[in-house]
């Protein structure tokens, strides 16, 4: 029997701010626990929260990134629950009125576009965080308040892999707006998913379960694998399957049915009485609007139709927005941004890696990479001595003109040198030239690597390559003589 | 995201809120609130006479809208402080009995 998979995902994801959704406290990971906190944090009795600006704004421009209506007039709703890591025992959330509707993200599906529908993006505010001793759990508040955005998307998502593609797509679109740092190692993305499976040819959708708090997309992925199957396999073996929540146990690589909380999804949410309502004009959307920064799928085909580098390197260099801003920079001072690309690509990016750099900061601007370019594309330098200047611009910058000069590496392009070179290079090998003479071609490699070394790098590889094919052939004559 | 109970219904299931909010009642208690929250209930139902077909829900009494603050950090309380609030801490956190998933 054939089964289809339907997955909905909602992803909590941190907004970067300074400091809280509600009050003054620092946002900042990492700091010695209840050290960011305060009486509205804390949920203390008669402590007024006030609403983030900055928080307002990025979640509206995360709506517009992903095509998402803003609601003019948005308000939030007080969500009761009692859990330890909840100061209040409510959580201030956004319920009928949040402040994007609607939207998609477009994702790559076997090699075609698929767009997922988005529901809505609300805003809420973040919990404590727990810790396990012995005997007891700790609760630390420094996490409670921080903004949360939750974006949630239409069940329309059909296997593991398109939701990892989906968070993936989500993710850099994320970074492309500047919102969220989305640093997985710091909780800053948060993922539950529902998912479900029926019979091929059956209309309406299977009992779903609900998988909560999976901080990494290879959690996601691995979690909706495996309850994938054991969806499937349940119903195979005439069993039936539960609306339950469950959790990922990373270790064994399971998922388990949590022990189900009573009434828990009885939230009796009502207006927030301490909030009023956020109210955003057309003229500011607008505004926020005009100023988006490009969809990173857009900028991908736009570098293929502008600059005309391949789908692939489009691909490699929009992965990350400042390394996209870098090529463009130096490819709009080129005739040749495939050769940008290329270096980008290649070595720029090998040599970041390896010295954890950040492309940003580094010393070789993107004017001298096209210079370096020039160079190589007008024969000034061979490719060996571009790779030198490379190296030398990605430590200590500079232009790539003054150091070619410095290191006198301007390519050998006057064949009479060149024929010295090579008359010397077959004076000195003559085991390579009767190796050639006895019919292997490759020993004439040998020769040729053997004048560049008399070169110091510098002879123009092609000239030189083309003048010992004649000597090479002179030479034959005189041996079948 | 389930409705609010309350809005379909008449009456408020008394016992079944104050479990929500983790109330322990007696059963006089239940009814004696029963009778007082069906009296109120009664008397805010007297809105559905009217027409409201066109009238969006009020969430907020006042007409103030947009009170936002700048993302600027202020400091808030120390750690002595918080603690000293605590009925029980460990490793300056608040200690609750063991969270079981
Ligand atoms: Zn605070």
């Amino acid at each position: 029997m054939k089964y289809l998979t339907t997955i909905g995902l909602e992803v909590h994801v941190q907004l970067r701010t300074q400091s809280k959704m509600f009050c003054g406290c620092s946002s900042e990971f990492g700091a010695e626990p209840n050290t960011h906190v305060c009486p509205v944090c804390l949920g203390y009795p008669g402590a007024m929260p006030v609403m983030n600006r900055e928080a307002v704004r990025k979640t509206i421009i995360t709506g517009l990134m992903i095509g998402s209506k803003i609601n003019e007039f948005s308000k939030f709703d007080r969500k009761s629950y009692f859990y330890p890591d909840m100061p209040k025992n409510y959580q201030i959330s956004q319920y009928d009125k949040p402040l994007c509707v609607g939207g998609s993200v477009d994702i790559d599906v076997d090699g075609g576009i698929k767009r997922v529908a988005v529901t809505r993006i609300h805003l809420e505010e973040d919990v404590g965080k727990n810790m396990h001793f012995q005997n007891t759990s700790g609760v630390d508040f420094n996490r409670a308040g921080i903004p949360l955005m939750e974006i949630v998307s239409e069940p329309e998502i059909s296997s593991p892999e398109e939701a990892f593609a989906y968070l993936l797509a989500l993710k850099q679109i994320l970074l492309y707006a500047g919102v969220s740092d989305c640093n997985l190692e710091e909780g800053n993305v948060r993922c539950d998913v529902n998912c479900s499976v029926r019979q091929e040819g059956q209309n309406e959708f299977g009992t779903k379960t609900e998988i909560k708090n999976l901080n990494t997309f290879k959690g996601v992925l691995n979690a909706l694998k495996y309850e994938v199957v054991r969806q499937v396999e349940t119903l195979e073996s005439g069993g039936n399957i539960c609306q339950e929540t469950r959790r990922w146990d990373v270790d064994t690589g399971v998922t388990i049915a949590m022990r189900s909380k009573e009434y828990a999804h009885d939230y009796r949410y009502f207006p927030e009485p301490d909030l009023v309502p956020v109210v955003t004009t057309r003229e500011q959307i607008e505004e926020l609007q005009s100023n988006l920064p490009e969809l990173p799928r857009y900028r991908r085909e736009r570098f293929v139709k502008e600059y005309g580098i391949p789908e692939y390197d489009a691909a490699v260099l929009t992965a990350d927005m400042s390394v996209a801003g870098y090529f463009e920079q130096a490819a709009k001072l080129s005739s040749n941004p495939k050769a940008i690309s290329n270096w980008i690509m290649t070595e720029m990016l090998r040599l970041l890696s390896e010295k954890e750099l950040d492309i940003r900061t580094v010393m070789i601007t993107p004017s001298a990479l096209a210079g370096l370019v020039k160079l190589t594309d007008d024969k000034v330098i061979n490719s060996n001595s571009a790779k030198e200047v490379f190296a030398v611009l990605f430590d200590k910058g500079g232009d790539p003109n003054q150091i070619v000069k410095e290191k006198g590496l301007i390519q050998v392009s006057d064949s009479g040198a060149i024929e010295k070179f090579i008359e010397q290079a077959i004076a000195d090998n003559p085991k390579s030239v009767a190796d050639y003479l006895s019919g292997k071609e490759v020993a004439a490699k040998h020769i040729l690597g053997q004048v560049m070394k008399l070169s110091r790098g510098k002879a123009n590889p092609q000239l030189v390559g083309a003048i010992l094919e004649e000597k090479l052939k002179v030479e034959k004559q005189k041996k079948n003589g | 995201m389930a409705d609010l109970k309350m809005t379909s219904v008449d009456k408020i299931d008394v016992a079944y809120v104050a479990h929500l909010a983790r109330l322990f009642l007696t059963d006089e208690e239940i009814r004696t609130f029963q009778g007082q929250l069906d009296h109120v209930v009664a008397y805010v139902k007297k809105i559905n006479e009217l027409d409201l077909k066109n009238v969006e829900p009020t969430s907020h009494a006042v007409m103030v809208q947009n009170v936002f603050r700048e993302d600027v950090v202020k400091p808030g309380l120390s750690v002595e402080q918080v603690m000293s609030n605590a009925p029980a801490t460990i490793s300056d956190q608040f200690q609750v009995p063991k969270i079981v998933e």
